[in-house]
């Protein structure tokens, strides 16, 4: 898997080098600021991109709008976004497009390098991931339709997909069978009316759709 | 700017009208004070009426206040009275000669007592005799006497000159054209009572406003004052702030980190005898280091939002809406960005205002405005909950009221029982680069 890595703390940017080589990734380019980023993007046989939301040289949200520019020349170009803080906002940028494939953590998550790693993996593969955080916040909100018309344990169930876990995650973290697990997410498409379709686009569209509802 | 009900503005001109008849009996006081104030034994006399006039005033003021929904500040007398004099008055009075008859026990009076009864009032009334202040009171009380009855007594009498018009046109055997004057003329004064009452009530007030209204100099001794109070307040908001961070580090991660430390010494030293102890050991440090990130974060939060950095204040408005329990529209009407001290107090007002919404308000929905207005930032926050919010009762929207006051900003509360709540900020802000918005 080609990485571009855009972090602008060297002590960071060479620990998460470390961590992605060690766990079988190529890191084709680290950079530091967003022209560099920019640069780097333009190699089409990149598989994914691993940037922090803020970048010199302003020092606001440079990464996350190179991010996101970096998917209106490729769409559907996988994208993990590394933060110190996690914004409910900022997710909903990331996620508008609808295409999926776009990780947003907490910077702190490498913490779990193999977790880490494999969350990079499942949105090269076209996954979202989501991080707890950011689930926790939309959990917190009022039910409002179409949501409202999950149940307690189905809702339970898409913040996990959108955590990017697997059925096999979801049944273990829930303490039920995997069964048990596909005929929650078969409820939960369709009370939010999806089409029938790839599975990983539904759970995608079944993530923003639980995104966008709140609003 | 909120429009006054035709029987809101009526109500108050006929308490105007009212008001006129003690205007008139002061007057007649005043005049005379002045015109014995040429051989000098006027001036105690306009010692007494002087304080009189401007107590009407202050109750003109208080109607214009009413009339226009912001404070009408009233020019005051220079008053040079020592402090004494009062006691002195009064221990002259308290003798016992009202009750008894008997005289007063004059060797308990010091010279000063006397003098204080005595020369004093000739001294102050003559100094408002040559005081600009003073003669323009008397200015407003002659306006009050003329012009400003005739405002009050147009609005007044608009209705009774809609019934009399319409009455008369009904019952007086009156050849058709006259009809039509009596009942036009009922028409125009019905119409100018309803729909211009609120504007003829505003001239009104407008004029008492300006004519009571303190001078440059008066002003800028209040403008002085304001801004030492703000400043005192403003200095003990910052150290308690300072203060707070202190404590939620030291509590917090600081204490996290010596956890981490210790952990991390142990583990260490355990690596080679009982690896399995010390991956435990690490384990928790992993758990620890998140942990005192979770703190970092909050403080972070309390300092300066990073999204604010980010983003500025309306996508920080933006972000905050999406992530409260109740549903907020967000109206963005700033052409700019303020400058960051500004948006920083701005965003916590609002931030403030909207967490109480969620707290006391039991609102469906809340939305909120930014817009500038001149060189006015206004921020709009709204709810369609229960209302009876009061900044005087405690609760948070007293600190927003320090922490807008070192901006000049003002908050203004309208909370009626029973909904709904309204909280307006105005801060004076000089706007910078033009909005960028994400790509």
């Amino acid at each position: 898997m080609r990485v571009v890595l855009a972090e602008d703390l060297t002590l960071l940017r060479d620990g998460l080098i470390r961590l992605l080589t060690a766990h079988g990734c190529e890191v084709v380019a680290a950079v530091g600021d967003a022209p560099s980023l920019e640069v780097a993007l333009a190699d089409p046989t990149v598989d994914v991109a691993v940037v922090d939301v803020r970048l010199p040289p302003g020092f606001s949200d440079e990464g996350l709008r190179a991010a996101i520019a970096a998917r209106t020349r490729r769409p559907g170009f996988p994208v993990m976004v590394l933060s110190q803080y996690v914004e409910h906002l900022y997710a909903r940028e990331l996620l508008a497009s609808g295409e999926g494939a776009i990780g947003y953590l907490l910077k702190e998550r490498v913490a779990d390098p193999a977790g880490f790693v494999d969350s990079v993996r499942r949105v090269a593969a076209g996954g979202t991931v989501l991080d707890p955080e950011v689930v926790a916040a939309i959990m917190a909100r009022r039910a409002v339709s179409p949501l409202a018309r999950l149940t307690p344990r189905e809702r339970e169930v898409l913040g996990l997909m959108a955590q990017g876990r697997s059925n096999t995650a979801v049944a273990s973290s829930l303490l039920v069978t995997e069964k048990a697990v596909a005929k929650h997410i078969n409820n939960i498409f369709t009370k939010l009316d999806l089409p029938v379709g790839v599975d990983d686009n539904r759970r995608v569209r079944a993530v923003l759709a639980w995104l966008r509802d709140e609003a | 700017m909120k429009r006054r009900t035709p029987w809101a503005v009526t109500g108050r001109s006929v308490g105007l009208l009212l008001l006129w008849v003690p205007c008139v009996v002061i007057a007649v006081f005043t005049l005379l004070a002045l015109v014995l104030s040429a051989v000098g034994v006027g001036l105690p006399l306009l010692r007494v009426v002087l304080p009189a006039v401007r107590g009407l005033a202050r109750a003109h003021a208080r109607l214009a206040e009413n009339a226009l929904g912001r404070p009408v500040p009233v020019l005051a007398l220079a008053v040079s009275t020592p402090a004494g004099s009062r006691d002195a008055l009064g221990r002259v009075l308290d003798a016992d000669i009202w009750l008894t008859g008997r005289a007063p026990d004059v060797r308990s009076l010091s010279l000063g007592d006397v003098t204080a009864v005595t020369v004093e009032p000739f001294r102050q009334g003559g100094r408002w005799l040559v005081d600009a202040d003073a003669w323009r009171l008397l200015g407003w009380l002659t306006f009050a006497l003329t012009a400003g009855l005739l405002l009050s007594a147009l609005v007044v009498a608009l209705v009774p000159v809609t019934v009399a018009a319409l009455v008369l046109a009904l019952v007086l055997p009156l050849p058709v054209p006259w009809v039509a004057v009596l009942v036009g003329g009922g028409v125009v004064a019905a119409w100018a009572w309803w729909w211009r009452g609120d504007a003829l009530g505003r001239v009104r007030a407008e004029a008492d406003a300006a004519l009571l209204a303190p001078g440059r100099q008066a002003q800028l001794e209040q403008r002085v004052q304001d801004l030492a109070a703000s400043r005192s307040q403003t200095v003990d908001h910052a150290a308690a702030e300072l203060r707070r961070v202190e404590r939620d580090l030291h509590d917090g991660a600081q204490a996290r980190l010596v956890s981490l430390a210790l952990n991390l010494g142990m583990a260490a030293e355990l690596l080679d005898d009982d690896p399995v102890t010390a991956r435990t050991l690490l384990q928790e440090a992993r758990g620890t280091t998140s942990a005192a990130l979770r703190d970092l974060r909050a403080v972070v939060q309390g300092i300066h939002p990073p999204v604010l950095a980010d983003r500025g204040l309306s996508g920080a408005v933006e972000a905050l809406a999406l992530d409260l329990a109740v549903p907020v529209t967000l109206t963005d009407r700033l052409p700019g960005r303020p400058a960051e001290p500004i948006e920083s107090a701005v965003y916590f007002a609002v931030a403030e205002s909207l967490a109480n919404v969620v707290k006391h308000a039991r609102a469906t929905r809340a939305w909120v405005r930014l817009e500038a207005d001149g060189p006015l930032l206004r921020a709009v926050v709204g709810d369609d909950g229960l209302g009876g919010a009061d900044p005087a009762r405690g609760s948070g929207l007293v600190g927003v009221r320090t922490r807008l006051s070192a901006f000049d900003g003002t908050m203004m509360v309208d909370s009626p029982v029973g909904g709904p709540t309204l909280i307006t900020l105005e801060l004076p802000c000089a706007w910078s680069s033009p909005k960028t918005s994400p790509s």
